[in-house]
């Protein structure tokens, strides 16, 4: 599903924020990649949405070369993958519904389709009393709740999940850790960026562990092992 | 693009005036000034110029012919005269015409004295033509056609007339053109320090619906219709306000300066607006449309 044969990222100031990575996550699978900032985690994220470039090495999603798609492409890749970011990133001058909707009309979705699915998406994350609210309405946690509908509305393969419980208080945190699992379940790839040691170590699933750019472990059924 | 799709943007991009209602109001006022502006220099140039045509068509050139001419042959040459690219029209008077013309003029109050020129036309030889042109700039080469033609005795034009007007015209033609030029550099200045403004709005929520999968198209879209809709009322404003400040203004000067007024006339609000109007209007939906590609141009790079 995802791969990376030895992609390194150096940005033109300083030490380079990936080194030789080779990564492989498979259909379905649930992975953890932790480590401190700076250790190039957010880098990787945004290798996988093709926001950067890698400067060596070849990354392949879901049988895609990134390094050869063209900018015009881009948004195709873009729609295999569900994201979700620390600060929710929502569109602030649209109300809940259409936040969700958006990601729907971006692939031309007929409005019909969109009246049925974003309500769903809406009792799935638990805010269907809330479509008519702004995000400045909403509370961290319910705008993290959105973000996640956004990223699922369209059933992407893989949800990307940088640090999503960040900005969130523990009780939030695992409410949106929960929704991941059972998007998981059903069958999404899921790869959850984060420094939360308290989910992880509980949550047993796969965790990689990055330093300065390396990947330094990857336990099929770990906890969080770097010292900060 | 489906016609959902397209419904939506054009949606999307009148809710964005409403949602940025400061950004809005700041861009449609920056917009009218600018066409405020331009439409007053245009009502003024296309005056003056509609003047120098006014003034332009009582010049004329006056053909004498030689004693003696044909009936015949002064219909030839009049036939080929109004061949000629320089010429708008040509006014035939024969002798008989201009004698009656110059008793009028001169033995109005005492006509007797006309009585004794009866039968022996003083002005025998002086059937003429009088030729008006298009443009008066035409005139030297008119005038060296007509020297040069057979059965003509004398050709009577002002020069300096004709330089005079030619250069002023230019001049106007100058001066409109810089004035012109001054105001849209102004208009694109403000204009660019408005969508300054717009990019830091602008610049997460472009790189969200980006990171999302949305393709430049889709993104760009109701930001044009946005544009395109602020320009046509920052034009339609202005409008509205020259339509009623140049009626009231020339009927200001009509009454102020009654003297120029009876050589002078102005242009109708009609004619006008005739060509002020879709000018303004394309000028608005230009100007916002450049606007806003700029504004998302280079935060599609995502």
């Amino acid at each position: 599903m995802i791969e990376l044969e030895n992609v390194s990222k150096s940005y033109s100031t300083g030490a380079p924020a990936i080194k030789k990575i080779d990564l492989k996550v498979e259909k379905g699978e649930f992975v953890f990649i932790v480590g401190n900032s700076g250790s190039g985690k957010s880098t990787l994220i945004k290798l996988l949405l093709k926001e950067l470039e890698p400067t060596e090495g070849i990354i392949k999603i879901n049988g895609r070369v990134l390094n050869t798609i063209k900018r015009k492409r881009i948004p195709e890749l873009r729609r295999d993958m569900g994201v979700v970011f620390q600060d929710f990133r929502l569109l602030k001058d649209r109300n809940v519904y259409e936040n969700i909707a958006f990601a729907q009309r971006v692939i031309e979705t007929p409005t019909k389709v969109i009246k049925k699915r974003v309500p769903a998406m809406l009792s799935l994350v638990g805010l269907s009393e809330k479509y008519r609210s702004f995000p400045k309405e909403l509370s961290g946690g319910e705008q993290q709740r959105v973000a996640l509908a956004r990223a699922l509305v369209n059933n992407p393969a893989i949800l990307l999940a940088d640090e999503p419980t960040g900005n969130l208080d523990p009780k939030n945190s695992w409410e949106i850790m929960r929704l991941l699992e059972e998007i998981n379940k059903r069958g999404t790839t899921v790869l959850v960026v984060t420094h939360n040691r308290e989910i992880v170590d509980a949550m047993n699933k796969r965790v990689i562990t990055m330093n300065k750019g390396v990947v330094i472990s990857d336990e099929k059924k770990g906890g969080y092992l770097y010292e900060d | 693009m489906k016609i959902s799709t397209f419904f939506y943007c054009l949606k999307q991009g009148i809710k964005n005036i409403r949602r940025n209602k400061l950004f809005s109001l700041a861009s449609v006022g920056t917009i009218a000034a600018c066409i405020f502006m331009i439409g007053i220099m245009y009502s003024v140039i296309a005056n003056f110029q509609h003047m120098i045509d006014t003034a332009e068509e009582s010049v004329s050139v006056t053909v004498f012919f030689d004693e003696g001419i044909s009936q015949d042959k002064i219909n030839a040459i009049k036939l080929k005269v109004e061949q000629r690219p320089e010429v708008s029209d040509v006014s035939y008077t024969s002798a008989d015409e201009a004698w009656e013309g110059f008793k009028k003029n001169y033995f109005a109050n005492n006509p007797e004295l006309a009585e004794g020129f009866k039968d022996d036309n003083p002005l025998a030889n002086s059937s003429y033509f009088e030729i008006h042109l298009k443009d008066v700039s035409m005139q030297k080469s008119l005038v060296t056609f007509l020297k040069a033609t057979d059965g003509i005795r004398q050709v009577n034009y002002s020069d300096a007339t004709a330089s005079a007007m030619t250069d002023f015209a230019k001049m106007v033609g100058y001066v409109s053109m810089t004035i012109i030029i001054v105001l849209l550099a102004v208009g694109v200045f403000l204009i660019s320090n408005t969508v300054m403004i717009g990019i830091a709005v602008r610049k997460e929520e472009i790189k969200i619906m980006k990171l999302i999968g949305a393709t430049d198209y889709f993104v760009r879209a109701p930001f044009i219709v946005e544009g395109i809709v602020i320009g046509l009322i920052g034009a339609a404003v202005p409008l509205f306000g020259l339509y009623f400040v140049y009626q009231e203004v020339v009927k200001y000067l009509a009454g102020q300066f009654q003297s120029i007024t009876s050589k002078i006339t102005f242009l109708s609000s009609h004619q006008i607006f005739a060509v002020m109007t879709p000018m303004a209007l394309i000028i608005g939906a230009g100007i916002g449309l450049v606007g806003s590609m700029i504004t998302i141009r280079k935060h599609l790079k995502v």
